[in-house]
């Protein structure tokens, strides 16, 4: 098993399929759209493969230490080149799987009902540490 | 009342309630609830927890039977039985075995089903130890049971596919409250009790020999210490002697299989007091004996490194070119077998490849400090 972010940007990654705003849909249309994704996240969690689903506001502030260690503050910034929205935290089998439900999540219907085909980044989690790894010999140097 | 003794109850409440006509699945879920009522008792458990654990479960499950009308006949029948006097028998603990690890499950519905059904493990322990929430993994094990209730039963595994989960179940290691390195263990003893197969018992020997070197595997940080500079002093001696003492006997029956080949290569590791001890001749024809089984590109790789290590690392890469530069670790040995070779320049880029390819953090992190090390000696001159 292993686990997959797929990350929802609004901004940042190719170019998007649909490329009205989803503030100029139809109510109904942007409804249909948020019950999909609710239903999506519920077939996961009836296959056993969901872990984790988060929605981000659009706004965030930079922050860093100053010399006296205390927080310096920056921003906040709407206009950022990469707006991420939130994401979904799947474990599933394969990366094949992952990708399957990447695409499906990607068909949410949008204006007129169509899928959007909207873009999705995954990323696979780093794991923890193999404990024995069955190619443990490999490693016999390198990490062993 | 020791946790693995009540975790032993499991599997045999469920082929209790099975022998009474249960289904597996509802005879499953009654005895996974008594197993929660059961830890609560602490230090002062029943005079009989076997009965207990089987009582409780059994009224659990005709609760569960009652609340489907459907079922109401079938209940009536159940409740006229006598309750007591079932003593399932090996064939059944070794079909609890196969069932749990059918084909017609993906491997993560077998593990985890496994480790409730066969393991004894709760819910959450299973879910802490996959850091996964409790309701997926909740949801993952009633659907592992409706696939076996449609597809199981004609499909049931057999002593492959379950040293197939049980391997998996021994690489998932630590995290949670459940050290899944000594369940496998455990699990695997009691697989080769049932089954008299030499694999089973080379399965075993290769999990106790890799287990013994865990204290010495990694830092007081986590951080990965590599064969080379593993302190030997905290290789556990007696884990070694037993494994190796169960090889040789699984040997002397002349069926060789993989099981049996990889726990001979962790012998010969094991069996090195000094890493320049280590026989790496013979390392590498158990290497060549495994591809007989299991000719795949991670055995390659590994033979890879064992060429390097008898012949030089010239003699390693020629090996090494031979194996698809798509496998884990690849990078990571091609970085290795360069640095020995003298081309530091390449090794470090090699490195820096390896941790960006890394699929753990401890990885990642001990191939970027292979980088900065190769990069420091660079710049030395």
């Amino acid at each position: 098993m292993a686990k997959y972010l797929l990350l929802k940007h609004y901004r940042g990654g190719p170019t998007p399929i649909c490329d009205l705003p989803i503030d100029e849909w139809a109510p109904g249309e942007f409804d249909d759209h948020v019950r999909f994704m609710g239903e999506f996240a519920a077939r996961l969690q009836a296959s056993g493969e969901f872990v984790d689903a988060q929605a981000l506001a659009p706004t965030g502030t930079f922050v860093r230490s100053g010399d006296d260690g205390a927080p310096i503050v920056d921003g906040p910034f709407a206009e950022t080149k990469d707006l991420i929205a939130g994401w979904m935290v799947i474990d599933v089998d394969t990366e094949a799987r992952a990708h399957e439900l990447a695409a499906e999540l990607s068909s949410a219907p949008g204006p007129g009902g169509e899928p959007i085909h909207e873009w999705l980044e995954v990323r696979p989690f780093l794991s923890g540490p193999p404990e024995h790894g069955g190619d443990d010999h490999t490693a016999c140097l390198t990490a062993d | 009342m020791d946790p693995v003794e009540l975790r032993e109850l499991v599997p045999h409440a469920i082929r209790v309630l099975v022998r009474r006509g249960a289904d597996f699945a509802t005879a499953e879920d009654a005895v996974q609830e008594a197993l929660v009522k059961a830890l609560a008792w602490g230090d002062s458990p029943p005079e009989d927890p076997t009965a207990w654990v089987v009582t409780v479960a059994w009224r659990s499950f005709l609760d569960q039977a009652r609340s489907t009308s459907a079922r109401r006949d079938r209940e009536a029948r159940y409740d006229a039985r006598p309750p007591a006097g079932d003593v399932p028998s090996t064939d059944d603990s070794l079909q609890l075995h196969f069932l749990c690890a059918s084909p017609a499950l993906t491997p993560s519905s077998a593990v985890a089903l496994t480790l409730r059904a066969v393991g004894g493990l709760t819910t959450r322990q299973i879910a802490e130890a996959y850091l996964v929430p409790e309701a997926t993994m909740a949801q993952r094990i009633s659907r592992a049971k409706r696939t076996i209730a449609t597809a199981g039963v004609e499909r049931p595994g057999d002593v492959r596919t379950v040293m197939r989960v049980l391997y998996l179940i021994f690489n998932e290691g630590y995290s949670g409250d459940v050290d899944l390195a000594a369940e496998a263990i455990r699990l695997t003893r009691q697989l080769a009790d049932l089954a008299d197969d030499p694999e089973v018992h080379g399965l075993l020997a290769l999990m106790l020999l890799h287990h013994a070197r865990r204290a010495s595997r990694t830092d007081e940080h986590g951080a990965i210490v590599p064969l080379v500079a593993q302190d030997r002093s905290r290789w556990d001696t007696e884990r070694i002697a037993e494994g190796v003492a169960i090889l040789q006997a699984a040997l002397g029956r002349d069926q060789l299989g993989e099981y049996q080949a990889q726990a001979a290569i962790a012998a010969l590791h094991a069996d090195a007091v000094r890493v320049e001890d280590t026989d790496w001749v013979q390392i590498v024809e158990w290497y060549d004996e495994l591809l007989r089984f299991a000719d795949t590109p991670i055995t390659r790789l590994n033979r890879a490194v064992a060429v390097g290590q008898a012949d030089g690392p010239r003699a390693g890469l020629a090996a090494l070119a031979e194996v698809p530069d798509d496998v884990p670790r690849w990078t990571a040995v091609a970085a290795h077998l360069h640095e020995r070779d003298g081309d530091l320049a390449l090794a470090a880029r090699l490195y820096a490849e390896a941790a960006d390819r890394a699929t753990n953090q401890a990885e990642r992190d001990h191939q970027l400090r292979q980088a900065a090390r190769v990069n420091q000696r660079l710049s030395a001159g």
